[in-house]
């Protein structure tokens, strides 16, 4: 399509020909991506336009059903120790946060290192405590998580989905479901994280932040990449009707 | 109007929080509001008063001014029903208790009892949630078959067949709800598996186990089974009742623990997925806690259903607390018509344990709903 599309010769994800139906429901078609290491990706899109779908079927949230879905050189199939050994190197924040409410946030942060990374619980401790002291929330280790603000909770599972050091960062929305004065913070915590040379793709619809640290955007409309570019290029010149709709809708105001 | 609206946004003064008016709190402020806000309420209020101004004295009159507590058939019978005969506990007390257990030995169910009571007590308290309290449990109970089948170190030996009266509540309601709970978890998680067979397998034994009484669940284990059995060896009948009670109890409590599962939001098992755990970590660290807490009344509901559905048990022969006391008065014509008082005395050590579970339960609630409000 462009010149970014053809990424580097080392890509730590990559599409080929991906699709995915719920029941009869078309919701991925012909995806090809590919996704290099250290890239920073936003996805948006109107919705039900398969975003969400596309980074959840990364960690096998969802099963593709056609094609090859690629991660870190391990092909996604049904062998769960592949699946295993992929949720290991990407972590994942919600919209809705999902933080686990009958576990205090420390041991929502070391509840993973402890299992599944077969951590001892000391040094996951230290590990977590470093964690929250990057997303700028250390003083509320011990609280539960419905006693925190939305924005401190989305911090939280940023902290959480860190713990196990990922090679692979999703963001499926993560600042919809905040309070306005609430989505900064989070941003923030996102910024920061993206200096750090971590692969990120962000399913959002903040454009600010698009604009600020994306290395490619992303458009989806009905299952399909419709255009991919440079933020300033996809936001100054985009090339399809349908992008240049959806971009008059969503930065009207 | 810009102008205006500026001046009173720096005219305003915070207004500091001040105490609820008296008229709302208070016991004299109860009393009107929850017993004559009006008059529709107040009559209500008044007839209930009326009412237990009548009965109560005739209760105390029967109960505790004309009762008779002395084993005396004679001086009960005197009483004519204007008292109680509290006489027939203290004459039959101990075959109520501990049924067709030879009298000479019934020492060994007394201390069976003790020690099942502390284990329950002991288990109630979250600090002692550790495994050794289950080793404290497999223990509490080889003691208990131990002191009550004898056999050893100079002990006699009583077959299972002879036990009775509350050890045998005990045992049976105890063994039931330990055995049927994690049974009951397993078959919950069976009914939501993705594999159809597990599926099927669960919910086959969960609408085959309701829909048939416990009574039929009883027969059917103590008259059916053996004939599944290779011939000759016939399983003990205490073992077979407690299996029928096991898989009773189990379907019930699997369909109160499904409903904990329901309610519990897929995000948290997404979220546990993509933090790579496995499905059996996923359920026992993140789903398991949050279900259970949400139906711990449902749960306690089974459990003490279990309790007293042991009651049962009588119908094959064998002769529980409620056994006893119809072993204790139906074959002895002297005390056979002060049933009720039997009866109220067996209600009333069924009525102690029910009150504690329902008690617990609520504090158990309490203490683990810790971080789920706000």
């Amino acid at each position: 399509m462009n010149a970014v599309t053809q990424t580097a010769a080392d890509p730590i994800i990559t599409y080929e020909k991906v699709n995915k139906w719920y029941g009869q429901f078309h919701v991925l078609r012909d995806i090809e991506l590919s996704v290099a290491r250290g890239e920073r990706i936003v996805i948006c899109g109107p919705s039900g336009s398969g975003k969400s779908t596309l980074i959840r079927c990364i960690n096998r949230l969802e099963e593709h059903q056609e094609g090859r879905l690629t991660v870190d050189g391990m092909e996604l199939t049904d062998d769960v120790k592949i699946i295993e050994k992929v949720r290991r190197e990407v972590g994942m924040v919600f919209q809705q946060f999902n933080l686990f409410p009958h576990l205090t946030v420390l041991e929502n942060l070391t509840l993973a290192p402890t299992w599944v990374g077969k951590m001892p619980l000391k040094e996951a401790q230290e590990r977590a405590m470093t964690q929250l002291k990057r997303v700028r929330i250390a003083e509320q280790a011990g609280k539960y998580p419905l006693q925190l603000s939305g924005g401190q909770q989305q911090r939280v599972a940023i902290a959480r989905a860190l713990c196990l050091t990922p090679k692979i960062m999703l963001f499926d929305e993560p600042t919809s479901a905040l309070d306005p004065e609430m989505i900064k913070e989070v941003l923030d915590v996102m910024i920061d994280l993206a200096g750090q040379g971590i692969t990120m793709l962000c399913v959002t619809h903040e454009m600010g932040f698009a604009r600020s640290v994306a290395d490619r955007v992303i458009f989806m409309d009905q299952g399909q990449i419709i255009e991919q570019n440079t933020p300033i290029e996809f936001f100054e010149h985009p090339k399809s009707e349908r992008t240049k709709d959806f971009l008059s809708k969503i930065l009207q105001h | 109007m810009s102008a205006t609206l500026n001046e009173t946004a720096s005219d305003i003064v915070l207004i500091q929080p001040r105490q609820a008016p008296t008229r709302h709190i208070g016991a004299a402020a109860w009393v009107r509001r929850n017993l004559f806000p009006d008059w529709k309420n107040s009559l209500a209020t008044l007839v209930v008063l009326g009412l237990l101004l009548y009965w109560v004295p005739l209760l105390i009159e029967w109960a505790v001014v004309n009762a008779e507590i002395r084993p005396d058939a004679a001086a009960c019978k005197a009483l004519e029903d204007r008292g109680a005969c509290w006489g027939v506990i203290a004459e039959k007390y101990r075959i109520i208790l501990f049924g067709r257990y030879p009298f000479e030995e019934q020492w060994r169910p007394l201390i069976a009892i003790v020690l099942m009571l502390v284990m329950i007590v002991v288990s109630c308290v979250p600090k002692m949630w550790t495994r050794w309290l289950g080793v404290a449990w497999v223990l509490n109970f080889v003691v208990f078959f131990a002191l009550m089948r004898g056999g050893f170190a100079g002990l006699a030996y009583v077959e299972t067949s002879r036990w009775g009266g509350f050890p045998l509540t005990l045992l049976l309601s105890t063994l039931g709800i330990a055995a049927a709970f994690p049974l009951s978890v397993f078959v919950a998680l069976g009914r939501r598996s993705h594999l159809p067979a597990i599926r099927a397998v669960c919910v086959a034994y969960v609408e085959l186990i309701r829909g048939i009484p416990l009574i039929s669940v009883l027969f059917m284990a103590s008259f059916m089974f053996p004939l599944f059995m290779p011939p000759g060896t016939t399983p003990d009948v205490l073992l077979r009742v407690l299996v029928g009670i096991i898989l009773f109890a189990a379907a019930y409590l699997a369909e109160a623990v499904r409903g904990g599962l329901q309610a519990v939001p897929k995000g948290q098992v997404e979220a546990a997925d993509s933090l790579g755990l496995t499905y059996w970590q996923a359920q026992r660290k993140i789903v398991l806690p949050q279900a259970l807490r949400l139906v711990i009344p449902s749960i306690m509901n089974s459990f003490i259903s279990t309790y007293k559905d042991t009651s049962l048990v009588t119908i094959v022969s064998l002769y529980d607390l409620t056994g006893g006391l119809t072993l204790a008065l139906g074959g002895d014509p002297n005390w056979r018509q002060f049933y009720l008082e039997g009866n109220l005395f067996v209600a009333l050590i069924y009525w102690a344990g029910c009150f504690f579970m329902s008690r617990y339960s609520q504090w158990i609630e309490k203490r683990t709903s810790r971080g789920q409000g706000r």
